[in-house]
């Protein structure tokens, strides 16, 4: 567990590559324009693929990817190199502002609506559907296909739809301290299987 | 769910950010004093880290050129590192009653454990669990903080640091009575123009709690606490404890 926690986001695969960005946002943080259009060059990608894949809207996913960049230019400093990767500190803040946005947006009975659709496992076909340009995002899609449905479908419409436990709990029908308690163990049985490979 | 459930089933859920705001609030209370917690949060953390890798989409080239932009005209925050020496009176009077908060607060949860983290923060501490910890220290250590506090009627203590710079404020407070088992304290934010909107709970165990509060302070002149059934309330259902005003 301690082994785990010392390289926090990025213990997978922690790459010069990696710790090339992780220096760029570090100078970034000091000011220094260059490294942060590095930055956004090495980021802009997946944190506007995470954000358009919560907000399902182009447009909205590019204004709210706008402000997370932003915000990481204006926050910068607060990232610290020994508590993991740049990636990870970036695409956490880039997940929590698009769930804010989603959350802020959405009126609850249109998302209950549209979310009993993802119910029937729509969710994860969209998943499947993810053009596969990178070896990892196969790995995380078999990863998901291979959990129960019971503990696939409440990861995917928390992660992916912003919903939160009780959202989920009302769309599935299911109590909420079971919504919980699936969530933790899904993501637990996710990491083995990510691990084994 | 109400304070004296098991939080450790929240782990998964924290982590999916699948937590309403006031849970979420009330877990990282928990969480500061909960090394195996936050143990699990790093683990968990690597696995919602590789659903976000998942994805990718192409950003439109005028969005670079836009956020490029934005940032030549955007001042970053600065956090203190190297305090200066000689600091203006007022400056030197504040880090006095800051100081002395922080002897009052190091006895009990929050504070206690922000310290341990401090000092265990190189080993199993994530990002988000740190940045908490870190808004605290920034807070109190802004050169605009104030600190206000309040005697509340049963001899407890409330205090607010805020730094508008940093568009923060941390709640402080000492010896809170405790509750009934069905209530919590719940904290609140007074606008300017007169509206009330929750701030996150805190336990209904009382005692020493510190937190930093999670929305921008712009439009707050005021933080309020009232008692309230678990869970929380939308709207107060009970007269305020105290109102601690924050400096504009």
């Amino acid at each position: 567990m301690s082994k785990t926690g010392q390289d926090g986001h990025g213990s997978r695969r922690h790459s010069s590559a990696e710790a090339w960005l992780d220096a760029r946002l570090k100078r970034a943080a000091e000011g220094d324009h260059d490294a942060f259009a590095d930055v956004y060059d090495a980021l802009a990608r997946p944190v506007k693929g995470l954000i358009c894949r919560v907000l399902r809207d182009e447009a909205q996913a590019e204004e709210v990817t706008q402000d997370v960049m932003v915000e990481i230019w204006r926050t910068a400093d607060r990232y610290r190199p020994e508590l993991g990767t740049a990636r990870g500190w970036v695409l956490t803040l880039a997940h929590r502002r698009a769930v804010d946005r989603v959350r802020y947006v959405q009126a609850s009975a249109a998302r209950e609506r549209h979310s009993a659709l993802l119910a029937e496992d729509r969710p994860f076909d969209e998943v499947a559907e993810t053009v596969e340009r990178h070896e990892d995002h196969h790995r995380v899609r078999s990863c998901l296909a291979a959990l129960e449905r019971h503990q696939r479908v409440p990861l995917v419409l928390a992660y992916y739809q912003g919903m939160t436990y009780l959202e989920v709990a009302a769309c599935l029908a299911t109590p909420a301290g079971t919504v919980k308690s699936r969530m933790r163990s899904g993501l637990r049985l996710l990491r083995r299987c990510l691990e084994a490979r | 769910m109400t304070a004296d459930e098991d939080p450790h089933q929240l782990v998964g859920a924290y982590v999916l950010h699948a937590l309403p705001a006031a849970e979420e609030v009330s877990f990282e209370n928990h969480l500061a004093g909960c090394a195996a917690c936050r143990a699990e949060v790093a683990e968990l953390s690597e696995v919602t880290l590789r659903l976000a890798s998942a994805e990718e989409a192409d950003p439109s080239p005028e969005l670079r050129r836009r956020v490029l932009d934005r940032i030549a005209h955007t001042r970053q925050e600065r956090l203190p590192r190297d305090r200066p020496h000689g600091l203006p009176v007022r400056q030197r009077a504040l880090r006095l009653a800051l100081a002395a908060c922080l002897v009052l607060a190091a006895t009990f949860g929050g504070l206690a454990a922000w310290q341990h983290i401090q000092a265990d923060e190189a080993r199993t501490e994530t990002t988000r669990t740190q940045a908490q910890a870190s808004a605290l220290t920034d807070i109190l250590t802004a050169r605009d903080a104030t600190i206000s506090t309040q005697k509340l009627r049963d001899g407890s203590e409330i205090s607010v640091v805020a730094s508008r710079a940093q568009d923060r404020c941390a709640f402080i407070a000492s010896d809170l009575p405790r509750l009934g088992d069905d209530q919590v304290y719940e904290l609140w934010y007074a606008a300017k123009t007169g509206g009330l909107r929750p701030a996150g709970l805190l336990p209904g165990s009382g005692g020493g709690q510190a937190r930093v509060l999670r929305d921008s302070l712009d439009d707050v002149s005021a933080v309020g606490i009232t008692a309230e059934p678990a869970g929380g309330s939308r709207q107060p259902t009970s007269e305020p404890l105290g109102i601690v005003t924050v400096p504009a």
